[in-house]
């Protein structure tokens, strides 16, 4: 199974590489730009069945590693069964 | 009174902080490594600057989940001495011994340099009537930049945990934090250098006062002690 974990700065907190990020797509014209956020895609490729003891297990590793919940939301996908 | 500086894999300010504590303060100091699964007989455990596990992912983010960790953990819960400088600050951060978070600075620069502290009233040893009104330590730093809700932050003030402001915010921190320490004043977290500041050629000698002010927690005689 793919699994496809989306990690972004969370809405309220300050995420200065996409501020930069944001200024230099503002430099190249691309118009009607109102934000910019940059976060982190994670893929896993894992030998599990898709159970919901697996989604828990899933979650518990995102919370705990691959985001840091005072800074990070996580979102992921099960992009191939 | 044994000190004891882990080392993990991208640790770069090891031998610093050894050399603080050994010569700076005349304590028993040792390493502990990354895989270590005890800490010995040490009475305050460093977790020195640098970039363990190359900062991959998030600064201090793998280094949390060393075997060390879970004895430090253990070490801290039962009130043991832990001070986290640099890289050892955002993994006390990340092992949530420490409220909050280091990001980016928000000038997206590594910033290097000696730095003005505010000293804050936090305890009897990190407070202006003991380190005087002001110190000066060196940063160098491209994650300093300290987060945390505003629930958060509240709890901080009202606890005084802030050791130290920045009189000038060299990254972004919110309320010009520099260092922070734990409700029960047992866990100590910096993003400026003590251990660069000790040696006559460094910038500053004002490390000495801080790593004591440190132990003074656990050792008030350390706030008498003068060599």
């Amino acid at each position: 199974m793919k699994i496809n974990v989306f990690v972004t700065p969370r809405k309220n907190v300050l995420d200065p590489q996409g501020a930069a990020v944001g200024h230099a797509l503002e430099s190249l014209g691309f118009a009607g730009l109102v934000g910019t956020r940059v976060g982190k895609l994670i893929e896993l490729e894992v030998e599990a069945a898709d159970t919901a003891e697996f989604r828990a297990r899933l979650d518990q590793v995102c919370r705990d590693l691959l985001s840091n919940p005072v800074i990070e939301d996580f979102r992921y996908e099960i992009a191939q069964k | 009174m044994n000190v004891a500086v882990v080392q993990f894999p991208g640790s770069n300010c090891d031998q610093d902080a050894f050399q603080l504590f050994a010569r700076g303060l005349h304590l028993p100091t040792r390493y502990l490594w990354h895989k270590d699964t005890g800490l010995g007989d040490a009475d305050l455990v460093v977790l020195p600057g640098g970039f363990s596990y190359g900062d991959y992912l998030r600064c201090g983010a793998i280094a949390r989940f060393s075997p060390v960790m879970a004895a430090i953990r253990e070490f801290a819960s039962a009130g043991g001495l832990v001070f986290g400088i640099c890289n050892g600050f955002q993994i006390l951060c990340e092992a949530g011994l420490l409220p909050g978070a280091l990001i980016r600075n928000a000038s997206l620069e590594y910033r290097c340099l000696t730095c003005e502290l505010r000293v804050e009233a936090s305890t009897e040893a990190f407070h202006p009537g003991s380190l005087g009104a002001a110190v000066r330590l060196p940063i160098g730093h491209g994650e300093g930049n300290y987060r945390i809700d505003e629930a958060g932050l509240a709890r901080l003030e009202a606890n005084r945990q802030v050791l130290f402001r920045y009189a000038q915010n060299p990254n972004g921190s919110l309320g010009d934090i520099a260092g922070i320490r734990n409700e029960r004043a047992n866990v100590f977290g910096l993003m400026p250098h003590p251990d660069r500041a000790f040696e006559r050629f460094h910038p500053s000698q004002d490390g000495v006062a801080v790593a004591r002010a440190v132990l003074a927690a656990r050792f008030p005689e350390m706030l008498r002690r003068t060599g």
